[in-house]
């Protein structure tokens, strides 16, 4: 990991096993996910309330469910991709359509497990999860905004989706470090267009409206952490700038930008560029793959430079 | 109801209605004015699509008004065609889609297990139901953790919605497979409460393993015309039918 750089991960362990010092109802659980979760230490501090039921992805989120029913609050912990795809209709129905107390952790989410492939990669999670009602979908950007989702999610009474990476990101600046969930935080100020990302893209999404800056392009950059419920207010001020880059590490359709873009649409329309990847992707190691889908600073700035020759003066 | 509502199924409805019966009118402890009450024993209803029997059950015990039962399936009635939890008390889980009653139910057991609490938590599955994957992975999880304080019971009438279980993908020896999953595993008439209520009752305590009991009934049993009848798993009697249905059933 180069320096200056951390996993997400650790912050999320951290975070946890400090929560669960001061309240013996969480727990965690896991499919055979205790390593690539970071919970080896919690298992050890906390034997009794981490519960692994083997490589059973069905099982481990309708036991959250469970648990949550008999009064803890659990953290269901596994690799997004499997997570996410094979307990679907557990999250629909078991979570989200019975609206339960239980926080669902995707670990390692996006493209971060590089040459393993398209069936490790989670890059259509957020399409899938985003359209579930009563579910809170949290994107963090940084350590410590992991910290500060995980400490959100635990004091929410209701399900919520946190999408961690195991991708190293740098620590983001800040003046005003407030996280709430629902609502954006603006990482740059701007006015000739905004650059709206998440998750691992946007310390790139900050470098590229720094050197956009050096070019005399003013550029917003607006961190959308919460993918549901989306801070409509924030979207409505980023059309106001006139024109909208979105970067997220998912599918180009059905994550962020296609939501900022139904938004957008049918209340503010602007030109837009959605940046992501645009399907199952070859083989390829993260930095050439992020490389290949335009998802680095240089990508970033060259959208931003299209959009703006579509923006209506 | 569901000549009412022209919509429902009465088949699987009519199988586990003695098994309901017996749950809510003899083995579960439960205050219907305290549904959330951290000690009651959970029932969850997996075989979601039986909302005919499972609602009358419900207001039978006082969950809710017996009135309420008029409005089955009808334009924004709490009683939908599965049961929703935010729209009734009492009811543990929503439930529909098939397989996912027993694994929340073994979530739950596991809560009372690191409690030490002294609720039970009982589940029923159709037979039909026990293809689905999820079962055996979370009939895995419990048998491993040893949840004494879990009861699952499965309703076999030997038919699901389009032919004959044994016709489709045989479950037997379902008892067999159970116990090699490390249940207890006991098999009843589903229609005599007498058996249903002793092997239900009987205190978990050293069983030192989850209970399956299978529970031998008969598909729309009853109504002659529904006896062990693929064709009934849903359906509507037309108004002869629901006379002579109803003339039977009393």
């Amino acid at each position: 990991m180069p320096s200056g750089y951390f996993d997400c991960r650790d912050s999320f362990s951290h975070t946890l096993e400090a929560l669960a010092e001061a309240d013996e109802r969480i727990v965690t659980v896991v499919s055979d996910s205790v390593g690539s979760s970071k919970l080896v230490n919690f298992g050890k501090r906390f034997p009794r309330r981490q519960i692994n039921v083997g490589i059973a992805e069905q099982t481990v989120v309708a036991v959250g469910a469970g648990l949550a029913n008999g009064g803890k609050v659990p953290f269901v912990s596994a690799a997004s991709c499997f997570l996410t795809g094979r307990a679907l209709e557990q999250i629909k129905a078991d979570i989200a359509y019975s609206n339960v107390n239980v926080k669902l952790i995707g670990q390692s989410s996006g493209i971060a497990y590089g040459e393993l492939g398209p069936t490790h990669h989670s890059i259509e999670d957020m399409a899938w999860l985003r359209l579930l009602t009563n579910l809170t979908i949290i994107v963090p950007a940084d350590p410590w905004q992991t910290e500060a989702a995980i400490r959100a999610a635990a004091a929410h009474d209701g399900p919520v989706f946190v999408r961690v990476s195991r991708m190293p990101v740098p620590a983001l600046e800040r003046t005003n470090p407030r996280f709430e969930i629902g609502k954006a935080e603006t990482l740059v100020e701007g006015e000739d267009l905004t650059i709206i990302a998440n998750g691992t893209m946007v310390h790139r999404a900050v470098a590229a409206a720094r050197g956009l800056a050096v070019e005399g392009i003013s550029a917003r950059v607006v961190n959308m952490a919460t993918m549901a419920p989306l801070d409509e207010a924030a979207i409505l001020a980023s059309a106001a700038t006139g024109a909208i880059v979105t970067v997220e590490e998912h599918n180009v359709r059905g994550g962020l930008g296609g939501a900022v873009a139904e938004f957008v649409s049918t209340h503010h329309p602007v030109p837009m560029r959605i940046l992501g990847f645009d399907g199952f992707q070859p083989t390829g190691t993260v930095e050439s793959l992020m490389e290949l889908a335009g998802l680095t600073v240089e990508g970033i700035t060259r959208a931003a430079r299209q959009v703006l020759l579509k923006k209506v003066q | 109801m569901v000549y009412e509502a022209q919509l429902g199924h009465p088949g699987g409805d009519f199988s586990s209605a003695d098994l309901l019966a017996s749950l809510y009118f003899g083995v579960l402890r439960f205050d219907p004015k305290v549904p959330n009450d951290p000690r009651r024993d959970r029932f969850v209803m997996s075989k979601g699509h039986c909302t005919g029997a499972f609602y009358s059950a419900l207001a039978g015990a006082g969950f809710f008004s017996e009135d309420l039962l008029d409005t089955y399936m009808q334009p924004m009635s709490r009683l939908n065609g599965h049961p929703n939890r935010n729209y009734l008390p009492g009811v543990e889980t929503n439930t529909g889609p098939l397989g996912h009653g027993l694994p929340v139910a073994v979530g739950i057991a596991i809560a009372g297990q690191i409690d030490g609490a002294d609720f039970r938590t009982f589940v029923l599955t159709g037979d039909g139901e026990q293809q689905e994957g999820s079962n055996w992975e979370a009939g895995l999880t419990a048998g491993h953790r040893r949840l004494e304080n879990l009861t699952m019971i499965i309703d076999r009438n030997r038919l699901q919605q389009g032919a004959r279980t044994e016709d489709t993908a045989g479950l037997d020896p379902l008892d067999d497979k159970w116990r090699a999953f490390g249940w207890q595993v006991e098999i009843i008439d589903g229609h005599d409460c007498q058996q249903i209520y002793d092997v239900l009752s009987a205190s978990p305590k050293g069983r030192g393993k989850p209970l399956c009991v299978i529970a031998n009934t008969v598909k729309g049993k009853g109504v002659s015309f529904m006896n062990d009848n693929v064709a009934w798993h849903h359906g509507v009697p037309n108004q002869e039918q629901y006379e002579q249905a109803m003339r039977e059933l009393v």
